[in-house]
């Protein structure tokens, strides 16, 4: 096909924004902004699925006995609102969607070093996720818990458990593919000129993500395929009764699944890091010390992993191990929380919703790391093994941190993805809500397991009905936060008040772009940015391009 | 006016903006492929480890087989050793442009590969033991199995590497060299992970 076209004469072109088309949304499209929100709303949609499995969790709690669903479908309940939080929500939203959106943005690149790969990692999610959760459907989901620990995995019904296999699978390749492509890029993918001391937190936050996904995950994947084997060829690799031996499973899972929290949480401390210092218009505090602590957090992630298995037989001196070890990463994660503060500390802080939630995870992270610390401890440990206390520590690591960060990321970075602000007043009834309805679901959790409630049972002791009760009333606040969140985000997108590039003066690089940014980031050169957090100047005297470095474009200012 | 044809764009991947500094930058499809090497050769470490702790905590009971010859599998360990030289060999025959002498490299790695491939179901048929045995015998034959299925891959590459670098019509040649160099650098390291799982299961 021929047309007639002005003749090039080196005047130039009108820059070429990004097509508006909602398809693009549901295409193997190679745009890693495209494939970012790909990846949040993907994720979202499977964790309204995991909350009404939560939301059945805590209606059968409301009462002591399994009046609400028969016992068997309460463990398939449970095993699919922890798969489908952890693997299809966390996991992919504070890599997969922040980390596509913003990682090229912040090592001044066009797109991921492989674009292709990326789109292939993200489309190994919905399948796999639909997979898992029509095991429910089709012949029973998994029932042994998201450990699937032997012989429990292996006596359960055998087709959900496969099933259960099989996606946690993919999802594994999909973030491994992911890990790849964020290492590449960051490391090589950099524009000329810019240092790696130089990038904005959430880089090193990824990187380090990245590492521990490339060290850990294959292992999970080894350890599930020889669990598929027991259950499938009757070998005896896990199972007692056939010479095998279950802690060696517990170990391997372990490898990967205690790293796994800091795959969940590591990125959060890297978008908490980019969100405080904007809207307390100061300076990253200790950029330097932030940055060895994620390094030394990967490090000893890699090497705690048996404190889950003081109860396992674990023989003493790798309880002594494990336990110095788990102490140790409280000084990194310590070094990081009162970093935190210190950019709070004296800052210009506006309590818009995005900081408000930054706030909300610095309260609820220090409390889920001071019970952790407290579970790393071998004596207290074996009381509370396998009670709620272990559950309310958990949640108020990846809800009270991860999810509260995710929140707090998008009210921040909403604008950027769509030209349009969030309402403010919505924004901050969100926030009570969540935060007044997750205290109330998760801290008299504390209580219950140092009472010595179990988890993982449908039924409990009738002596803890009320405290069951309450922390159920807690569960529904946070069901019911979930709707001005929703009515929020789908309101703003067509009627929201017009953001502008730059609504919060930030001067991290994707912001030095048009919102929505244009197919490749920057119409002319990629700016370079020195320092990305020298907040501090007064507000009149504020000159973006200064307090970047440099111009923001080679070509024009 | 002329009349010139219309380019097909891509708009997601911004076709249009050519004249906008699209910075060349360096090709890291063997750096990724590396990556991805590292994260395959943690499965395996997971095997290993789980065999050496069955090893160590999990004696075998009274009446089970499970006994290991040494003449095959060090005959399979030459066979991969001589065939990363070959390997090497063509990749050096490519670069100097000798593409003849490069796929004639290629085909006999390709032919070491399978004769490991033979060798290894030789070894299965002849072994006393089978999968379900015993807890030995299955992470034995978890762990070659998964290195042979590297092995099967490995060598199936070679032979699309060998094609596509045929003189008419292929595509690899010493100025796209990347599709050898990424087979290479994979059955290096199926060889690397073979003498380690010698070492560990044969020979420890």
């Amino acid at each position: 096909m021929t047309i007639a076209l002005q003749p090039e004469t080196g005047t130039e072109r009108p820059p070429r924004l990004q097509p508006t088309g909602w398809l693009r949304y549901f295409s193997f499209s190679v745009d890693h902004k495209v494939i970012g929100l790909q990846y949040l709303v993907c994720g979202f949609l499977f964790y309204l699925i995991g909350g009404a499995l939560a939301g059945a969790i805590r209606t059968e709690l409301a009462s002591p006995v399994a009046d609400f669903m028969p016992r068997d479908v309460y463990n398939q309940v449970l095993t699919l609102h922890g798969t489908v939080m952890i693997f299809l929500w966390i996991v992919p939203v504070v890599n997969g969607a922040f980390g596509n959106y913003l990682i090229p943005f912040y090592v001044g690149a066009r797109d991921m070093a492989f674009p292709r790969l990326n789109a292939v990692a993200f489309w190994l999610i919905p399948p796999a996720g639909l997979l898992l959760i029509s095991s429910y459907f089709l012949t029973g989901a998994a029932q042994s818990g998201w450990t699937a620990y032997p012989p429990l995995s292996i006596t359960t019904p055998a087709t959900g458990q496969i099933i259960w296999i099989l996606s946690v699978l993919l999802l594994g390749g999909s973030s491994i593919f992911g890990g790849i492509n964020f290492i590449a890029t960051i490391l090589k993918l950099r524009r000329p000129g810019l240092k790696l001391m130089q990038l904005p937190m959430y880089c090193w936050a990824m990187l380090g993500t990245s590492i521990l996904v490339v060290l850990s995950t294959p292992v999970l994947a080894g350890t599930l395929v020889l669990l598929s084997f027991d259950i499938v060829a009757h070998t005896g690799f896990f199972n007692p009764t056939l010479g095998g031996n279950v802690v060696v499973y517990q170990h391997l899972f372990w490898f990967y699944s205690h790293p796994a929290v800091y795959i969940m949480v590591l990125p959060a401390f890297g978008l908490v890091s980019e969100i405080l210092p904007v809207h307390a218009r100061k300076p990253l505090f200790g950029y330097t010390t932030m940055v060895y602590s994620i390094m030394a957090i990967v490090g000893l992630g890699l090497i705690v992993w048996a404190h889950h298995m003081f109860t396992s037989g674990t023989p003493p001196w790798m309880r002594l191990f494990f336990t110095i070890a788990t102490a140790f990463i409280a000084v990194p994660t310590g070094i990081k929380f009162f970093n935190w503060l210190a950019t709070l500390w004296g800052g210009r802080i506006s309590l818009n919703s995005a900081m408000l939630f930054s706030c909300g995870f610095i309260v609820n992270f220090v409390l889920g790391g001071i019970t952790g610390v407290a579970l790393a401890q071998v004596p207290f440990d074996i009381h509370v093994h396998d009670t709620y206390f272990v559950v309310a520590h958990f949640h108020y690591i990846v809800f009270g941190g991860s999810v509260f960060v995710i929140f707090a990321s998008i009210y921040h970075w909403y604008p950027k993805f769509t030209g349009r602000m969030l309402n403010e007043h919505l924004g901050r009834l969100h926030f009570a809500l969540t935060f007044i309805g997750f205290n109330l679901c998760f801290g008299p959790q504390h209580w219950l397991g140092l009472n010595g409630m179990p988890r993982r049972v449908a039924e409990y002791d009738p002596q803890f009905t009320l405290i069951n009760q309450i922390s159920s009333v807690g569960a529904l606040l946070m069901a019911i936060s979930t709707l001005p969140f929703l009515w929020n985000v789908i309101q703003s997108a067509f009627a929201g008040q017009r953001a502008g590039d730059n609504p919060w003066n930030a001067l991290t690089p994707e912001w030095l772009t048009s919102s929505p940014p244009p197919v490749e980031n920057w119409v002319g050169e990629a700016p370079l940015v020195e320092e990305p957090y020298g907040f501090g100047i007064p507000a009149e005297a504020f000159d973006l391009a200064a307090a970047s470095g440099r111009d923001l474009w080679s070509s024009g200012k | 006016m002329t009349t010139i044809p219309v380019k097909q764009t891509n708009p997601d991947h911004g076709d249009a903006v050519e004249s906008d500094n699209h910075e060349i930058h360096g090709d890291f499809r063997l750096f990724g492929l590396a990556t991805f090497l590292v994260a395959d050769g943690m499965t395996f470490a997971g095997f290993f480890a789980a065999y050496l702790t069955f090893k160590a905590v999990n004696p075998l009971p009274a009446g089970a087989v499970y006994e290991l010859e040494l003449p095959l599998p060090i005959l399979n360990t030459i066979l991969l050793l001589v065939s990363s030289a070959t390997f090497h060999r063509a990749g050096q025959a490519l670069h100097s442009g000798a593409m003849q002498r490069c796929r004639r490299w290629l085909l006999i790695t390709a032919a070491l590969g399978l004769a490991f491939l033979v060798s290894q179901m030789v070894e299965y048929f002849t072994l006393p033991f089978g999968l379900a045995d015993n807890l030995y015998a299955s992470t034995f034959y978890a762990a070659t199995g998964f290195h042979g299925l590297h092995v099967t891959l490995g060598a199936l590459m070679i032979l699309i590497v060998w094609w596509q670098a045929r003189s008419n019509g292929g595509r690899i040649n010493s100025s796209n060299a990347f599709p050898l160099e990424a087979a290479e650098l994979y059955w290096h390291f199926v060889d690397g992970i073979w003498v380690i799982l010698f070492v560990i299961l044969y020979l420890l």
